[in-house]
C-alpha cells in the first residue's frame, strides 16, 4: 500500500461529543486489527512466495519460505507450458464464462419479469422459486437426476444443476423494483417493449447490483469442485479446483509434470503454491473492484429478502 | 402505432368489456392489481414478463423439484443396474417400505453423524458467531475511510476464496509438513500435526470457517451501526454517557435486532454445517471426527453405492431440517423481522 498523500488518509472531523481515545485503547484496536489483516494476509504472502521460489531457496529454508530471495517463475512456465494444470485451467475459465453468462442472462430475465408485482402468475411464479430456500431435494436423488439426463461426463453437469440461485434473483429483483416507475412508463409511452425497458433503462441503473451478482456467480463456477468430482470421472476434463485438491492432499504431481521436478530445478512445493495462485489470482483481483457495491447488493438480498 | 406486442389487442378491448381507461395504461402497477381484467387478456398483457421468467423456472422445477420425486428410492431397494437408466430402473427396483429408515436408525453410524453435527453447529455458534460482530465495531470505529475500505477489504477477501483452497492454504501453514511444524522441527521441538489430529479438528474446522467468513458477516453489522441515528450518541453523550455506556446503551441495542435475526435464521440451518469443507478433509482426519450428516449421505451413497440408504438419511435430515427452517423463519417472524421472506 502506498500512501498517495497525507490529506486522503486524515481522518474526517471526529464528532464533538465524542472524547478523543485513549492511547491504550487505541494501541489495543490498533493491534487486533492489524493481526486480523495479517491473518489474512500472511498466509497468502507466503503462498505467492513460496511458488515464486526456486528449488534452492525453498530447501534451504526447510519448507515454506517467507522472505522471498532469488524469485523465479519456473513453477509457472511449467504449469503453464501444456499438461494437465494448463487443460485444467482451461476448463476453470471456459465453465466460469459460459456459465456466468448463461446464469445472468436467466436470472436477469427471470429478476425483470418478477419485478412488477400483480403481474399475471407473479405471486405463484415467486412462490416457486422461493419455496426451493426452505428444502433441497438431496444428494442422492439429484444425482440419479443428472446421471438419468444423460449429464454425467459432460460440462452440462457443471452448469446446469447449480445454474440458477434464486437468493441471487432476488437480489436484483429488489433492485428491478426500485427503479422508477415513471421512468418505465414514459419509455413504454415511447414505445419500448418489455426487453428494451430491461436493457436500456433498467439494466444501466442497476450496474452496481448486477456487478455484484455476476460476480458471485463467477466465484460459484470458479470455486465449485463438488459437481466435478461426482459428474466428471474423465481426469482430462476436471477443472482446476479438483487438480488442487488432487496435488494438495493426495500429494500428487500433475501429469506431465513429474520429470521436470525430478530434473532437480523445480520443487513440488513451488507447483503446489502457484496451482493455488492460479487459483485464487481472479477472485483476488476482481472482488476489490465490486468491494464498494457490496453493502447495497449483499443487504438488500440478506436482510430484507 | 408500435409494434409493442400487446397493444396491438388492447385498442377494442375497453369498449367490448365496459372497464375503465384504467386498466389499459398497461405498466401502472394499479393496472396489474386490478383482479377483473380477464385471464385470457392478462396473460397476453403481461406475456413478455411471463416469457422471461420461463428458463429459470424451468431450471428450477427440473433441478430443484423433479428431484424430490427421486426420494421414492429411500422406500425402495434400489439397484442402479437392474435398467438401463435411472428411471426405469426406479420402477422396477422392489418396494421395501420404511426398512431403509429402519436401518438408518438402528445404525450408531448415522447417530455418530447427528452427534458431530450438533457438536459442529453448538462450536459454531459460541466461537464463530460473536467474531463478527466484535469486528464490525472495531472496523465502524475506524474514521478514515480509505483505511477502513483497506480493512474491510482484507477481511472479505477469504471469503471469494473456494474451500479447497481454505483447507490447503491452513494445510500449508497448520499441517505436519506446514510451515509452523517445520519451523519447529528445525530448532529441536517436536512437529505436530494439527490436520489429521481428531481431538482439535472440531476447533480447526471452526478457524477455518471464522477466517473464511468472518469478514464477510462484518457487511451485515456494519449496515446496521451505520443505520444508528447519531443524535442518540450526542444525546447520551449530553447525558454524561463514556464511551462504554454508549455502546452498551445505544449501539448494542440497534444491533439486537439483526443479530437475533441471524441467529434465529442459524439456528434454522443447524443440521448444514460445512459440506464440502469437512468432505475435503474426511480423509486426512477420518470420518470418527469429520462425518456430518451430508457427508454421512455422500458416502453411504456415491462411495459405497447404497442409494436407498443413503437417500433414506438424505431424507430424514431434509426433513428435520425443513421443520427448522420452517420455525425459525416462523420465530423470526414473531419477533416482528422479516425472516427469509417477505410476509
Amino acid at each position: 500500500m502506498t500512501r498517495p498523500n497525507g490529506s486522503r488518509w486524515a481522518a474526517p472531523a471526529r464528532p464533538v461529543w465524542e472524547e478523543p481515545p485513549g492511547r491504550a485503547g487505541l494501541a489495543a484496536k490498533g493491534t487486533v486489527l492489524v493481526l486480523a489483516c495479517l491473518a489474512v494476509l500472511f498466509p497468502l504472502w507466503i503462498v505467492v512466495v513460496t511458488s515464486l521460489s526456486s528449488k534452492k531457496t525453498i530447501t534451504e529454508t526447510g519448507g515454506l519460505v517467507v522472505v522471498p530471495r532469488d524469485l523465479t517463475f519456473l513453477a509457472y512456465q511449467e504449469l503453464l507450458s501444456g499438461g494437465q494444470v494448463t487443460r485444467a485451467a482451461v476448463v476453470s475459465v471456459l465453465v466460469t464464462l459460459t456459465g456466468t453468462l448463461f446464469s445472468m442472462t436467466v436470472s436477469v430475465l427471470c429478476a425483470y419479469g418478477l419485478s412488477r408485482p400483480g403481474s399475471t402468475g407473479h405471486r405463484f411464479i415467486l412462490l416457486t422459486l422461493m419455496a426451493t430456500m426452505f428444502f433441497g431435494a438431496g444428494l442422492i436423488p439429484t444425482y440419479l437426476l443428472v446421471q438419468t439426463l444423460g449429464l454425467t461426463d459432460t460440462y452440462l453437469a457443471l452448469i446446469l444443476p447449480s445454474a440458477v440461485s434464486v437468493f441471487n434473483i432476488l437480489v436484483l429483483r429488489g433492485f428491478f423494483m426500485g427503479v422508477s416507475p415513471e421512468l418505465v412508463d414514459s419509455a413504454r409511452i415511447d414505445g419500448a417493449g418489455d426487453l428494451r425497458i430491461l436493457w436500456q433503462i433498467v439494466m444501466p441503473l442497476s450496474r452496481a447490483v448486477i456487478a455484484v451478482i455476476t460476480l458471485f456467480y463467477a466465484v460459484g463456477y470458479w470455486s465449485a469442485w463438488f459437481n466435478a468430482s461426482i459428474y466428471l470421472s474423465d481426469q482430462n476434463m476436471m477443472p482446476l479446483q479438483n487438480v488442487l485438491i488432487q496435488l494438495a492432499q493426495k500429494q500428487e504431481i500433475p501429469v506431465g509434470l513429474g520429470q521436470a521436478v525430478k530434473a532437480g530445478d523445480l520443487s513440488g512445493l513451488a507447483v503446489q503454491m502457484a496451482v493455488m495462485v492460479l487459483a485464487l489470482l481472479p477472485v483476488a483481483v476482481l472482488s476489490p473492484f465490486v468491494q464498494k457495491h457490496f453493502r447495497k447488493g449483499v443487504l438488500t438480498g440478506a436482510v430484507k429478502g | 402505432m408500435t409494434t409493442l406486442d400487446t397493444q396491438t389487442a388492447e385498442p377494442a378491448a375497453p369498449a367490448a368489456t365496459g372497464r375503465t381507461p384504467r386498466d389499459r395504461r398497461r405498466g401502472g402497477r394499479r393496472s396489474r392489481t386490478t383482479g377483473h381484467v380477464p385471464l385470457g387478456r392478462r396473460l397476453r398483457r403481461d406475456r413478455a414478463l411471463l416469457l422471461m421468467t420461463v428458463p429459470a423456472l424451468v431450471l428450477v422445477v427440473v433441478f430443484n423439484y423433479v428431484p424430490i420425486l427421486g426420494n421414492v428410492v429411500a422406500f425402495q431397494d434400489y439397484d442402479p443396474y437392474v435398467s438401463a437408466n435411472g428411471v426405469t430402473a426406479m420402477l422396477e427396483s422392489p418396494w421395501v417400505g420404511l426398512a431403509q429408515f429402519e436401518r438408518v436408525f438402528s445404525d450408531p453410524g448415522f447417530w455418530h453423524a447427528v452427534e458431530n453435527t450438533l457438536v459442529l453447529f453448538l462450536l459454531q455458534l459460541v466461537l464463530f458467531f460473536p467474531v463478527p460482530i466484535a469486528l464490525a465495531l472495531l472496523v465502524n470505529s475506524l474514521l478514515r475511510p480509505r483505511l477502513r475500505a483497506f480493512v474491510q477489504a482484507v477481511l472479505y477477501l477469504p471469503h471469494f476464496f473456494s474451500w479447497v483452497l481454505v483447507v490447503t492454504v491452513f494445510q500449508q501453514i497448520l499441517g505436519g509438513a506446514g510451515i509452523i511444524a517445520q519451523t519447529l522441527r528445525q530448532h529441536g521441538h517436536e512437529g505436530f500435526d494439527l490436520m489429521t489430529d481428531p481431538a482439535v479438528f472440531k476447533f480447526l474446522v471452526t478457524a477455518e470457517g471464522v477466517w473464511k467468513d468472518a469478514g464477510w458477516g462484518v457487511i451485515v453489522f456494519l449496515a446496521a451501526l451505520a443505520a444508528v441515528n447519531q443524535d442518540l450518541y450526542e444525546a447520551a453523550a449530553m447525558d454524561g454517557a463514556g464511551r462504554g455506556r454508549r455502546m452498551w446503551h445505544v449501539t448494542l441495542p440497534a444491533l439486537r435486532p439483526v443479530i437475533a435475526l441471524l441467529l434465529v435464521l442459524r439456528v434454522g440451518d443447524a443440521l448444514t454445517v460445512g459440506f464440502e469443507q469437512l468432505l475435503l478433509q474426511r480423509d486426512a482426519v477420518g470420518p470418527g471426527a469429520a462425518e456430518v450428516l451430508d457427508t454421512f449421505v455422500w458416502w453411504t451413497g456415491l462411495r459405497s453405492q447404497d442409494f436407498s440408504y443413503a437417500a433414506a438419511a438424505g431424507l430424514v435430515k431434509g426433513v428435520v431440517g425443513l421443520v427448522l427452517v420452517l420455525s425459525a423463519n416462523k420465530t423470526a417472524h414473531l419477533m416482528g423481522e422479516q425472516g427469509v421472506y417477505r410476509k
